[in-house]
C-alpha cells in the first residue's frame, strides 16, 4: 500500500514517537508496514522536504538571547554577491533577499545572527562589515520576546 | 502556548548538551533509530529516549521530528511584518498567536514591532490570510516573501 505524503507528513509534524521503534508506531497509524514508512521518510529527506531530522530547539532557552535580524539596504546589482559573501560569514546563520516596500521598507537584504549577548552581536556585524566593505544602510532589530516558534504545520 | 512565554535560559548537563549538539541536523531513518544514534554517542537507547522527552517536557526543544521545507511540500511562506502603536502590541501578538497559519512571531525592537511567519499549504492562502489580518487588526501588513536565500543551516553549539 502506497502512504500518501499528505498523511505522513501530518502524522509526523508535531515529532517522531518517543519509543524504540517510533517508525512502526507511525506505520500503525498509517494503517502500513514499518518498511513503508521507513522509505517514504527517506524520500523525503532525499527530496529535501525533510530538511532536518532531530531535536528542534528553543533558542533562548538555550541562552542565544540575542537575536539579531539584520537588514540591508544593498544596491541591486550586487546583491547577489553580496549575499553569497553574508551566508559565507560563520556569524550569520540565514541570509535571504527580500522585495523593498517603499517608502516604509528599504531593505532587501536579510541575515540573521544568532548570539549569546548583544555585544557579541555588534562586535560580529562590526567585523563583517569592514571585512565585507560594506557602507550601505542597515538596521538591527533584536527580538525582545518570543510568542510563537513551531515548525511550519500542514492543517 | 503559556511555557513558550517563559524565556528563562536553563542549564544543561553534558549528556543534554552532547544530545543537543549531535541531532539537530540528522536522525536514522530505520527499524531501531534510536538505538542507532545512541549506539554513536555512546550511550544506550533508554537514556537517550528518556532524555529527549525530558528535555522535551521542560520546554527546551519544541519538539523532536521534522524541519519541513513546506515550499518544496507544495506550501509556502513568508515573512511579515506590523508596526502598531506600543500600547498595542499585545493584544495584536495575541491575536496572531490564535492563528493556525502563524508559524512564528516575535516582538523586535523597531518601529515595526511584531515579526511573524506565516506558513501555508497553498500560496495564495498567504495573500487572504494577509487580507485578513489586516481586516481584523486594522493595521498594514507588510509582506515580504523570499526572493533568494543564500544560504541555510542553523546550527546552535551549546
Amino acid at each position: 500500500m502506497a502512504i500518501s505524503t499528505d498523511q505522513l507528513i501530518k502524522t509526523i509534524q508535531d515529532g517522531l514517537p518517543l519509543c524504540p521503534r517510533p517508525y512502526a508506531q507511525i506505520a500503525e497509524q498509517l494503517e502500513a508496514t514499518e518498511q513503508e514508512v521507513i522509505d517514504a521518510i527517506a524520500d523525503l529527506v532525499e527530496d529535501e522536504v525533510i530538511k532536518r531530522l532531530g531535536v528542534v530547539v528553543k533558542h533562548k532557552k538555550l541562552g542565544y538571547v540575542a537575536n539579531a535580524m539584520v537588514v540591508w539596504n544593498v544596491d541591486d546589482s550586487i546583491v547577489h554577491e553580496i549575499g553569497d559573501k553574508l551566508a559565507a560569514e560563520p556569524a550569520v546563520t540565514l541570509c535571504y533577499q527580500r522585495p523593498r516596500r517603499l517608502p516604509h521598507w528599504p531593505y532587501n537584504l536579510f541575515t540573521m545572527i544568532h548570539g549569546k549577548e548583544r555585544q557579541v552581536v555588534f562586535g560580529e556585524l562590526q567585523e563583517i562589515r569592514q571585512r565585507l566593505k560594506l557602507d550601505c544602510d542597515f538596521d538591527v532589530l533584536f527580538s525582545s520576546k518570543c510568542f510563537k516558534q513551531r515548525g511550519a504545520r500542514y492543517f | 502556548m503559556k511555557s513558550e512565554l517563559s524565556d528563562t535560559v536553563v542549564d544543561l548537563t553534558d549528556l543534554e548538551k552532547l544530545v543537543i549538539n549531535s541531532l539537530q541536523g540528522s536522525f536514522p531513518v530505520c527499524a531501531h533509530p534510536f538505538a542507532v544514534a545512541a549506539a554513536e554517542l555512546d550511550l544506550d537507547e533508554a537514556t537517550l529516549i528518556a532524555t529527549i522527552e525530558d528535555l522535551q517536557t521542560r520546554g527546551i526543544i519544541t519538539r523532536f521530528g521534522p524541519l519541513f521545507d513546506i515550499q518544496k511540500a507544495g506550501g509556502d511562506f513568508c515573512l511579515c511584518a506590523i508596526s502598531t502603536p506600543v500600547d498595542q502590541w499585545e493584544s495584536t501578538a495575541e491575536h496572531l498567536n490564535a492563528m493556525p497559519e502563524v508559524a512564528h512571531n516575535y516582538l523586535r525592537n523597531h518601529q515595526y514591532n511584531l515579526w511573524f511567519v506565516l506558513a501555508t499549504e497553498k500560496e495564495e492562502q498567504i495573500w487572504s490570510t494577509i487580507k485578513q489580518i489586516e481586516q481584523d487588526t486594522g493595521y498594514p501588513v507588510l509582506a515580504l516573501p523570499k526572493e533568494q536565500e543564500y544560504f541555510i543551516g542553523l546550527h546552535l553549539e551549546v
